[in-house]
């Protein structure tokens, strides 16, 4: 089943969501990569939420007007408008009241989110239009999706792909440096304003398949998960476009293999799994990458602490320092040196001279500046400035 | 050339024409909250010159420069470049904030922020092209940074993000470049590197005005210093300018015998 599911064959239907979840998956990645990096993740949630009285309030006018209030068209457009009412709100309060903006956004959150429940409430009890279905926008679902429905979210999806493309450099710029960009002329306040209006967009036409509660998952999980990967912008990019889209695609089959599995919990939940492994497996800023390293570095800074006490007849205590210098062959079990470890011990004491040397000359200060205790002088100096080195060093001393 | 002092006003008379000047001033008031950071100043930077801004801190010199660029909203004040509208001259004046205000762990290479000082010319959709990459890494190379251009800009030290960020404003090919802070907490040869790269600029013709905190420093560095603390003090040659007598009434007490003695 799940893998009929995954292989698109639970017929027309299910491939229609999955393959528009996959799609709206890599907009959101792609969008929310920017906000992301700008540091102003949190708003899509105030949006997000935001969109809710707006998805009520439209059905009750297209009921009004004597529809039965579920044509999706009408439904985003009612959210769109709510949606655009909250960020106004956030950028409003976070600009003109000593209020910071992440205050704002809770304000706004919350309060929109309470009035959209209060509408909700009131049109169950309300006998005409066909209530039923529209809670599941808090949470998403792909039950009982039309053609239609697919087609805007697909469109939709691709719009804002294209939007985000095509401004990435002014997005980078302000995420990055926004007193330089006004500097370069740009405006700053407009290039911010579509970057809102893009998260705007992909919330209302991600509200049918993810849900509005879900959907800043979608817009950040992917890119921070990116971040892991990679050092570059346009890297991050391709990535969180590939994870959001493997996360819609994967949440959105798998829900449409049982008749009531939530869609955006599932798919929040594929784009957490690939965040995890981002987390622990990637090379350079993952987890095991780190810990590796710095096991490696304490290693390092153990024998070469080691080395320096034989040279110098010191005893070592440090139960780890003996430990790797035993399974080095340096010490035997007895804790008295081999003959490799008095060569070696011998070797630190020179490089750690010839160091002390070279820091106490300030003709030299470019070069004692990468001291760091561990890397030795000679993959640093030429054989010749060694020898340089070396006729200043005096005397040698007896360890 | 003649002193400019400040009359009772504040308000200085103009050393050149402001048709000129790359950057004047008129009236320039910045104020956070109640209390004006810039009041009601009027500078005319002289072409072709480099230009210290000095004054003690608080005096409101990164702020007579993000207003003159409009990177913080003037409460009133007039700006022009050339004797036209700041904003038909954007292309002709490069930027460099401090260091401090970004975020160095953003996902970038050293020529990827370099290149931002060519998405001007790019626009939306301009692919980088060979001769883009060409004119970053000439620009890395002037400031000395050119081995470093693959690097994470996080793995920097501090004065080689100065000097980065001073290659991404090389980059735009300005006319008139205006730097914030460019020597704070840089390292000795990071200092000369910049200021090397600051007298070629001038060489060439071009316009530098740098807000600068080190007093020392100044009559080696630059041509003419601009004395600021809140209301504009005095602007001129650093030989009339930047004297005891003018620093006294910018610094008030807070001026050390020795750095007036390096002044003098």
């Amino acid at each position: 089943m799940i893998w009929d599911a995954l292989t698109l064959q639970l017929g027309y239907n299910a491939t229609l969501v999955t393959i528009g979840a996959a799609l709206l998956g890599i907009a959101a990645g792609v969008t929310g990569t920017f906000l992301f990096l700008g540091k102003r993740a949190l708003v899509s949630d105030a949006i997000s939420h935001a969109t809710l009285p707006g998805v009520g309030l439209a059905f009750m006018v297209m009921v009004a007007l004597g529809g039965d209030g579920r044509a999706l068209p009408g439904l985003l457009a009612g959210s769109a408008l709510s949606a655009g009412a909250g960020l106004v709100c956030v950028s409003w309060l976070s600009r003109r009241t000593r209020l910071a903006e992440d205050a704002a956004i809770g304000a706004v959150l919350s309060v929109f989110f309470g009035l959209g429940v209060v509408v909700l409430t009131v049109i169950q009890s309300m006998s005409a239009g066909r209530q039923a279905g529209l809670e599941t926008f808090l949470l998403g679902a792909t039950a009982g999706m039309l053609w239609n429905d697919a087609v805007v979210i697909a469109t939709g999806g691709a719009l804002v792909l294209l939007l985000a493309l095509l401004l990435r450099r002014p997005m980078t710029l302000a995420a990055f440096d926004p007193e330089y960009a006004v500097g370069t002329g740009m405006n700053l306040r407009r290039v911010e304003l579509a970057m809102m209006g893009l998260a705007l967009a992909i919330t209302v036409v991600g509200l049918k398949i993810v849900g509005l509660i879900l959907i800043v998952a979608l817009l950040i999980i992917p890119a921070v998960a990116a971040r892991f990967w990679t050092n570059r912008v346009g890297g991050v990019v391709l990535i969180a476009g590939a994870l959001g889209g493997a996360s819609g695609y994967a949440g959105a089959a798998l829900s449409a293999t049982a008749p009531n599995l939530p869609t955006g919990p599932i798919i929040v939940l594929a784009a957490f799994a690939l965040f995890l492994l981002s987390l622990l497996a990637a090379p350079g800023r993952g987890v095991l990458a780190a810990v590796l390293r710095h096991l490696r570095f304490q290693r390092r800074v153990h024998l070469r602490q080691g080395l320096l006490a034989l040279a110098q007849g010191q005893p070592i205590y440090e139960p780890l320092t003996l430990r790797l210098m035993r399974r080095a062959g340096l010490v035997r079990a007895d804790g008295v040196a081999t003959e490799k470890g008095r060569a070696r011990a011998a070797k630190a004491l020179l490089d750690e001279r010839r160091w002390a040397l070279l820091r106490s000359d300030p003709r030299q200060e470019t070069a004692a500046a990468r001291y760091d205790g561990l890397t030795p002088l000679d993959t640093l100096l030429t054989p010749d400035q060694i020898v340089e080195l070396d006729r200043n060093l005096g005397p040698r001393t007896a360890p | 050339m003649h002193l400019e002092l400040a009359s009772r006003d504040g308000h200085i008379e103009p050393a050149e024409g402001i048709s000129q000047s790359p950057l004047a001033v008129r009236g320039l008031t910045v104020s956070y909250g109640e209390k004006p950071a810039v009041f009601s100043v009027d500078a005319t930077f002289a072409p072709g010159a480099m230009t210290a801004i000095v004054g003690p801190n608080g005096a409101g010199k990164s702020t007579l420069l993000k207003a003159a660029l409009g990177i913080v909203q003037p409460l009133s004040g007039r700006v022009t470049c050339w004797g036209r509208p700041l904003h038909t001259q954007r292309h002709r004046l490069a930027y460099v904030p401090q260091r401090a205000s970004v975020d160095w762990d953003f996902p970038a290479r050293v020529r990827d922020v370099v290149l931002m000082g060519l998405y001007r010319e790019l626009g939306l959709l301009g692919r980088v092209r060979a001769r883009h990459v060409e004119t970053a890494m000439a620009c890395l190379s002037r400031v000395g940074m050119e081995g470093f251009a693959d690097r994470q800009i996080g793995q920097l030290s501090g004065g080689q993000q100065q000097r980065v960020f001073l290659a991404r404003a090389l980059a735009e090919g300005a006319d008139l470049y205006l730097l914030d802070e460019p020597f704070a907490g840089v390292d000795v040869a990071t200092e000369k590197a910049i200021i090397g790269v600051l007298k070629d600029l001038r060489e060439q013709g071009r316009t530098v005005v740098a807000v600068h905190h080190d007093l020392s420093t100044v009559p080696d560095y630059f041509d003419r210093a601009f004395v600021i603390n809140t209301r504009a003090i005095a602007e001129g040659p650093v030989a009339q300018a930047f004297v005891p007598e003018i620093l006294q009434e910018a610094y008030g007490g807070r001026l050390a015998g020795a750095q007036i003695g390096a002044a003098g």
